[in-house]
């Protein structure tokens, strides 16, 4: 099955390519989220491979908040011109009508009006009946059962107890109008062969990723970057410049830097193989509860 | 371990590290074991000594540990496993969960599966894309029901090689005897079920004996340590492809057209390699579907040649037609095709396999119409004893015959675990019900079939009409035969090519040698459904009036037909009713003793579970009857 006369990179590389042309193959309305990290970084490149020399033929989606860090927006912005993608972005309406911000009304509140939500209102919307995204089972415990091709009811709900048995490649990609999947070509990816393959594939990442001096504060035990005015000092911060970098990037004020002088590819990788901190620990919203991955997923959230 | 390669190494020492790991081998294996053989430790110890988890996962860990495990304060390595929360409640794994660690050299993936009996298909998932096996035995209880039952399942998905991990070997004083013996044990086990590759290892997960390194508390064991021989197994190079025998295979994915001049065929190639240059066929060698290959490219970059594996896609000199679920092929080594073959079938729904129904069966790219014709006979999953069934229920496995709709390009399992394993999915549901292994294919080599040049739908068309088989089932006396008379002046006087098969009239001649025994009468409806069949395929709507009280014969018979060539009726008439019509005299004879094995008296008659029209007779007009019967069948068509 597996197949050794060829790296690991190689075999991840083949079988993502043959999952994105599975999902194009048999799906009348496929969209890849895409949501300017390095997972997406590697799915978009991973995307133009695979129906190289033609188009990609399906549409990036951007759940926008309102609230990544600039440098996020000026990837985006300039990879749509670069590969000529076609690139949609939606931003909760309700959410933005109401002013909601991060800081202001929790990360809790926000994340489930601004990403959930808003990606339930895109993928409505769009009447997409695939869904891409970047997600791997080496992230977090109840991704680690997660199949390829995720089945989701009309409402978009993901029911654990009752999932599609998944053999071989062999996806069973049947589906109800109305009902979706959810697709996740780097399943067997981890973060270190994410970095290794950036590397190889000489991939552009957002620069956050680097060590550099930056503006931060300490909050609840975090490293918040300021990346605009909308952030605040509270009593008793100080804004200090620090050497830091980001392992995975979401809304600014909910992203946790980290401590880092790795300034490059290699650098990172080095520093992984010796790390001892996975990469969620910088995400605010996965430390409410337990399970509350599951829960969230339950739900529609990625 | 890390550390000291980083900590004051040279620039040109690291790149080489990390080329290293730019350039890993992959193997995926997949453990089993029964319920707290220590599975889960084994497993969550080699994650924590590869230092695959991180200190946050190690907090939460500790946390989880004091809370859910049963380590006291000291960690439980089990609780990394434990993915779901409604899982963690139970306290077992009931999903296959997959996890990853990596050395220097290797990357591997587990595929955590569940002891419990009642999870064989999560069982048959991990193992579906597992290279080898890790088979966990608690060397206090020796080999188990479930080692047994687990051993086969990975049989059936092909794995050749297993490691058979003797765990708690502290608990019985790592005493050598107990560990040959289980040994021995397995290697005779391993021996019938057609495991050829097995190495032995004795462990303590708990402690950690033979885990990473080997241990002095057994100073009798010369092997490796288990993470040793699963380094070995991924860096060893023997079966890079079990298919190499095939020859090239590509399934084409989709056909990438993105401008006039361009055409290029994607897909992953299933088997064998192939060169810029090569000469390849379109699902054979038909001299009409060859073409050369022009250019092979892998992403975006043009190579030379592509390997099993490799996602490519490839030009040809010269337009021939090829679309998704077509084999690009070499010549001299080219796919099985056929319509029907035999499968190993894993049910997976928790509603039984009808005989007959019809499924979505999808192998390799391919999607067509399929039939479960036959159960030849259904596979103990403990024992391997064979036995006859006509259901098969969830987590059964059966040999099975199946027939598809079109004939597809396909290798036996044991050839290629891509283009010889399938999955059937529900037409309506969409569920996954099953997972099947091609065993053979019956392209039946010595008897050919004659292509001739007037089609079926030529012969249909000529006629103006749909041909069809309109089966009358039911109890002698019913009514069948007055019914499929009436149709056929109603259809036949709308200019509709009509014929009646009737049963006892078939009794004079065709089938005039058979009597009323079982066997006899399972040979009289194959007969009857094969004339039909004959007829249906002239283009004629044929209507068959036959007793044929046995659902597996109707199964077999509807089984021969296309998806909406077939309708049964089921003339309902109570026995009472019936007997006390006895046109024939026939119920007074069998109630008399004079005539033995008849139906509804002492034989039984099984009503269609789901007929296309159930008729009830009693207390109805003939016309009105008929009337029924014309909407359906038209409406049909
Ligand atoms: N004595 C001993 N106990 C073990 C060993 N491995 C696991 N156990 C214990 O056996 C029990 C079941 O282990 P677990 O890993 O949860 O088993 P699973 O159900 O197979 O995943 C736990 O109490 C473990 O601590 C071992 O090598 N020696």
């Amino acid at each position: 099955m597996t197949l050794r006369a060829r790296s690991h990179l190689d075999w991840l590389e083949s079988q993502s390519i043959e999952i994105l042309r599975e999902v194009a193959s048999e799906f009348s309305h496929p969209v890849l989220l895409y949501s300017i990290g390095k997972d997406s970084a590697v799915l978009l490149h991973l995307l133009i491979k695979a129906f190289y020399p033609a188009k990609p033929p399906m549409p990036l989606l951007h759940v926008d908040t309102g609230w990544k860090f600039k440098d996020m927006y000026a990837l985006r912005d300039q990879i749509v011109a670069q590969f000529g993608v076609d690139l949609r972005v939606h931003k909760n309406p309700d959410g933005v009508a109401r002013n909601l911000s991060p800081i202001e009304h929790g990360a809790k509140m926000f994340t489930d009006v601004m990403k959930t939500q808003g990606l339930l209102q895109a993928l409505n919307m769009g009447q997409f009946d695939a869904a891409i995204g970047g997600a791997r089972r080496d992230e977090e415990a109840s991704r680690s059962k997660e199949r390829v091709f995720s089945f989701r009811s009309a409402s978009h709900a993901w029911d654990p107890k009752n999932q599609r048995p998944e053999l071989w490649n062999v996806y069973n990609t049947q589906i109800e109008r109305g009902e979706s999947v959810r697709v996740f070509p780097l399943s067997n990816w981890t973060e270190l062969d994410i970095w290794l393959y950036i590397q190889r594939e000489k991939i552009q990442v957002v620069p956050l990723y680097f060590a550099a001096p930056r503006p931060v504060l300490e909050r609840d035990g975090t490293l918040i970057m300021q990346d605009d005015a909308r952030l605040s000092l509270r009593p008793g911060e100080t804004l200090r410049t620090e050497t830091v970098r980001f392992r995975t990037l979401g809304c600014y004020p909910l992203t946790g830097a980290v401590r880092s002088n790795a300034a490059s590819v290699a650098d990172i990788i080095a520093e992984m193989l010796v790390s001892r901190s996975s990469e969620r620990q910088g995400r605010l919203i996965d430390h409410d509860g337990s399970a509350s991955m599951e829960k969230k997923k339950r739900e529609g959230y990625f | 371990m890390l550390h000291d390669v980083l900590v004051g190494t040279t620039q040109s020492d690291f790149e080489r590290y990390l080329d290293a790991h730019e350039n890993k081998s992959v193997l995926r294996f997949i453990t089993c074991g029964s319920v707290d053989d220590g599975k889960s430790t084994l497993i969550g110890r080699l994650l924590f000594e590869t230092r695959s988890l991180y200190d946050d996962q190690l907090g939460a860990l500790e946390k989880d540990s004091r809370k859910h495990g049963t380590q006291g304060d000291a960690i439980d390595y089990a609780l990394i496993l434990d993915g779901l929360a409604a899982e963690r409640e139970q306290g077992i794994t009931i999903d296959v969960a997959y996890r990853f660690f990596s050395t220097a050299n290797c990357k591997f993936i587990v595929a955590d599966c569940p002891g419990h009996e009642q999870y064989t298909r999560n069982m048959a998932t991990g193992a579906s894309t597992a290279d080898l096996a890790i088979v966990l035995v608690d060397a206090r209880k020796g080999l188990l029901t479930q080692t047994r039952r687990h051993s086969f399942i990975l049989a059936l998905l092909g794995i050749k090689r297993v490691i058979l991990a003797v765990n708690k070997m502290d608990a019985v004083d790592y005493q050598e005897p107990v560990f040959c013996q289980i040994e021995s044990d397995y290697r005779t086990l391993g021996a019938e079920l057609g495991i050829g590759d097995i190495s032995a290892i004795p462990l303590s997960a708990l402690i950690g004996d033979n885990l990473i390194e080997t241990s002095a508390n057994t100073p009798w064991y010369r092997g490796k340590s288990l993470l040793d021989a699963l380094q070995a197994a991924a860096l060893d190079t023997t079966d890079v492809s079990e298919s190499a025998k095939l020859g090239f295979r590509l399934p084409v994915q989709l056909v990438l057209r993105p401008n006039q001049d361009f055409r290029g065929f994607a897909g992953t190639i299933a088997a064998g390699a192939v060169s810029v240059g090569d000469r390849v066929g379109v699902n054979g060698n038909a001299k009409s579907l060859q073409a050369q290959i022009t250019a092979i490219s892998r992403g975006t970059q043009a190579v030379a040649t592509a390997i099993a594996g490799d996602s490519v896609v490839l030009t040809l000199d010269c337009e021939i037609d090829v679309s998704r679920g077509d084999v690009l092929t070499s010549l001299a080594q080219t796919p099985v095709r056929s319509d029907q073959f035999d499968a190993k079938l894993l049910w997976m729904a928790p509603h039984p396999l009808q005989l007959g129904q019809s499924f979505r069966l999808k192998l390799g790219t391919r999607t067509v119409n399929a039939r479960v014709e036959q159960i030849k006979y259904l596979i103990d999953v403990d024992t391997q004893s064979q036995r006859d069934s006509d259901v098969l229920e969830l987590n059964d496995v059966a040999l099975c015959k199946l027939r598809l709709d079109q004939v597809i390009s396909l290798e036996r399992y044991s050839d290629s675990r891509i283009l010889g394993s399938f999955i059937l999915i529900d037409r309506h549901e969409h569920a996954t019900v099953a997972a099947g292994t091609v065993i053979e294919a019956n392209s039946s080599n010595n008897v050919r079939w004659q292509p001739m040049q007037v089609s079926h739908p030529e012969r249909a068309q000529q006629k103006r009409q749909k041909p069809k088989c309109i089966w009358f089932t039911g109890l002698s006396g019913a009514g069948k035969s007055t019914l499929a008379s009436g149709l056929d002046r109603a259809l036949t006087d709308a200019g509709q090519h009509v014929y009646v098969l009737d049963g006892d009239n078939l009794r004079h001649g065709l089938t005039r040698y058979l009597g009323f025994s079982d066997s006899d009468r399972k040979e009289n409806v194959r007969l009857v459904a094969e004339a039909a069949k004959l007829m249906v395929d002239a283009g004629l709507v044929v209507l068959v009036s036959l007793i044929s009280p046995f659902r597996g014969d109707r199964d077999a018979a509807r089984a021969l037909f296309g998806m909406d060539e077939f309708v049964e009726v089921f003339v309902d008439t109570a026995l009472a009713v019936a007997e006390s019509r006895d046109v024939k005299g026939l119920y007074a004879k069998a109630r008399s003793g004079q005539l033995r094995g008849f139906t509804g008296i002492d034989s039984p008659y099984e009503a269609p579970l789901n007929p296309e029209l159930h008729l009830h007779t009693q207390g109805r007009e003939m016309a009105d009857l008929i009337g029924e019967l014309l909407r359906v069948v038209n409406g049909n068509s």
